[in-house]
């Protein structure tokens, strides 16, 4: 009998990969980066940046498209994009939620025990400004309520198109071109 | 008093509340819930789920002989109530936080630490009489294990990968697991408080949020309960779309929970794989209903999409492709003994606990409890459809995952079924303006979520609670890792994969 994995082998030898081209950078990111950093940081991270993901209270739906954008479809990876398991690893934080307040000094305590130079990303509608969790008794209302952004990745949940096109404008501008 | 009383009957000594669809709500004064409580300890009546109001507390119950489902209310003296945590184990959690949301506090219970309140809130009892609070992060006493050679292992609330967050503190002897206690509440973002006095449409946006992997689970749960409350039935063209979303959802989730259990086992290939038919069935999502994880399509009343011919073939071909490769998949799977190795034995829940807790979803019926909202109570179109409930008794993560397996192939021919019969007409019915209590039980990935409302004349939502079968889930995961090693806790954690936003609320 032909063992199983030999038909996944035998696909992508024959098919290529299911990697598809990337996006461009997103011209929104790009120009709210614009001049935010001091350009000491390029050069020294290269073209590459370790990101360490905290969820503040998210539904767990950008958390779906997070993975989806590490899938073998978009692959992160192939930028240097790469996640991270601890924060002292990371260059960039990435947080999704409202920051419930249940996690707001979870959040805190991981942004400090993350090395300089870094950045803060926030992902999500929620993680902007609360988005339809804003208001409530439990939540800060945006990731910028509890410590400064560096760049916003709107949507609810931003498609992993999105989180890429959002990533490599962080990239570019923090690697220079 | 031992004699085979239906829950009905039993009921019959309470005051029935006018207004309640479609099943009836019972208020019952305090002798009459004390009777209650003690006979639950006979009774074969299934916790559902337990919620509450600033002065009265709500218990959703099915008769598993008879089928009857009713809401047992209970008005609270002096803010206490007897708590249904003893006869009932699954109650103790949302008991807790009953106590810490509204202030009503379960008599005769064992445990009495907060739950969802972590002390970092600005007000105590939030939706009961709140109470200013600055007296800082709640000391949290975790239970303890004694014994020679034990140590803690504290893990969370900031995960090592990409997972909500939740904290799980360990005792362990080497590497065995003695005992697992779970904390959380993190992710808790008042969906309740939110939802009170905001017009329907965007209650259900805030609803359908509760765990954003079933959304649209969560979504017909919301519309149903709130068309029961409004005396209005959907079209049913919007049942059967209804029906497909919820599939499709159903679908993506098991493909890409049974890839990360599999990478979990360090068997990476699988999440790959499953990977790319997951974001076939999300791009067949997007091209179809235009949002990848089909949030805000489900609306009280309908659905806000429509299903034409173009639509139709790219389904088609798209499940015929994932049809394909998740064969591949699971041949794959059953053909890899160093992964077997891993899955099968590991994180056993008995039959027992299952029952005990009625757990629900693959957690429960790969461990013997068939149970599926889909067939009881039932609900349109899956009446008029053929399809089974896949069971196993064994109840480790291998037939956990077989289980997953077994569903994915069913919602697959479940679509086929729908696309074929999907009837002709409108897909929305207007809301009329009336006042009115409604319950919606749906099957979701996950198990049975259930949802209930109470909305006014104006068109809002006076109050909504939303229930997540992950509440039954998280306490088996506990008993699922005991004497299994540290290192299989991914694993097992992943075969469960329990909702923690969906938990916290």
């Amino acid at each position: 009998m032909i063992p199983p994995i030999s038909h996944l082998f035998a696909r992508h030898l024959l098919k290529g990969p299911h990697t598809t081209p990337a996006p461009a950078p997103s011209e929104d990111g790009l120009a709210e980066l614009a001049d935010e950093f001091a350009t000491q940081a390029r050069g020294r991270l290269g073209r590459s940046l370790a990101i360490r993901e905290v969820d503040a209270g998210s539904c767990n739906g950008c958390e779906l498209e997070l993975h989806a954008a590490n899938n073998p479809v978009y692959d992160l990876e192939r930028f240097g994009i790469k996640f991270v398991a601890s924060p002292r690893h990371a260059d960039v934080l990435l947080v999704t939620g409202p920051v419930s307040l249940n996690m707001a000094e979870a959040l805190r305590r991981t942004w400090e025990a993350t090395p300089a130079p870094k950045w803060l990303v926030a992902l999500g509608d929620c993680a902007f400004d609360g988005g339809c969790f804003a208001g409530s008794y439990a939540v800060a209302g945006g990731v910028s309520a509890v410590l400064p952004v560096d760049l916003h990745i709107k949507g609810c949940p931003p498609t992993p198109k999105d989180i890429l096109a959002g990533l490599l404008a962080l990239l570019q501008h923090v690697g220079g071109k | 008093m031992l004699g085979n009383v239906t829950l009905f009957e039993f009921l019959s000594i309470g005051r029935e509340v006018a207004g309640h669809r479609p099943w009836p709500r019972f208020q019952l004064d305090l002798p009459c819930w004390r009777a209650f409580e003690d006979r639950l300890s006979a009774a074969d009546w299934v916790l559902l789920t337990e919620w509450a109001e600033p002065n009265e507390v709500h218990a959703l119950f099915r008769d598993d002989q008879t089928g009857d489902i009713a809401v047992v209310s209970h008005p609270c003296v002096n803010h206490r109530f007897v708590g249904l945590g003893k006869r009932r184990p699954g109650a103790i959690r949302l008991e807790r936080a009953i106590h810490d949301l509204y202030g009503l506090a379960p008599q005769g219970m064992a445990d009495q630490r907060a739950w969802l309140d972590h002390g970092r809130w600005a007000v105590k009892h939030p939706l009961g009489s709140p109470r200013t609070y600055d007296g800082g992060p709640h000391a949290y006493r975790f239970r303890t294990a004694i014994g020679d050679g034990l140590h803690q292992i504290p893990v969370g609330p900031v995960h090592a990968g990409i997972i909500e967050p939740g904290h799980f503190r360990f005792h362990a002897q080497g590497e065995t697991v003695v005992r697992l206690e779970e904390r959380l509440g993190y992710t808790h973002k008042g969906i309740e408080g939110l939802v009170q006095g905001k017009p329907i449409d965007v209650a259900a946006r805030i609803v359908a949020r509760t765990s954003g992997d079933s959304t649209v689970a969560y979504g017909i749960a919301f519309a149903r309960a709130v068309e029961a409350a409004l005396g209005v039935e959907a079209p049913p063209r919007a049942h059967y779309l209804r029906a497909l979303m919820g599939e499709l959802e159903r679908i993506a989730n098991h493909l890409g929970d049974i890839g990360a259990i599999c990478n979990d086992a360090a068997f990476a290939i699988m999440l790959s794989h499953l990977g790319v038919l997951r974001e076939k069935i999300l791009r067949a999502n997007m091209a179809c209903f235009g949002h990848r994880l089909i949030m805000d399509r489900v609306v009280p009343g309908g659905v806000a999409c429509d299903l034409t011919d173009e639509h139709r073939t790219i389904l088609r071909k798209t499940l015929y492709e994932v049809g394909k490769g998740f064969r591949r998949a699971m041949a794959l799977y059953e053909e890899t003994p160093s992964l077997l190795d891993r899955t099968t034995g590991t994180g056993v829940v008995a039959g027992s606990l299952v029952h005990r807790f009625g757990a629900g979803g693959f957690v429960g019926r790969a461990s013997s409890r068939a149970h599926d909202a889909r067939k009881v109570p039932g609900y349109p179109p899956y009446d008029d459809l053929d399809f089974e409930i896949p069971v196993r008794a064994e109840g480790d993560v291998h037939s956990r995952i077989l289980i997953r397996a077994a569903e994915v192939h069913e919602s697959m021919k479940l679509i086929e079924q729908i696309m074929m019969r999907l009837p002709q007409g409108p897909v929305t019915a207007p809301l009329p303006m009336r006042a009115g209590e409604g319950v919606g039980i749906v099957e979701g990935f996950r198990g049975e979520i259930a949802v209930w409302v109470r909305v006014s004349e104006a068109g809002k939502v006076v109050r909504c609670h939303p229930h997540d079968p992950s509440w039954f889930q998280w306490p088996l995961l506990e008993a699922a890792i005991e004497g299994n090693i540290v290192a299989d806790f991914p694993l097992c954690n992943k075969s469960f994969n329990c909702s923690y936003s969906g938990h916290d609320l």
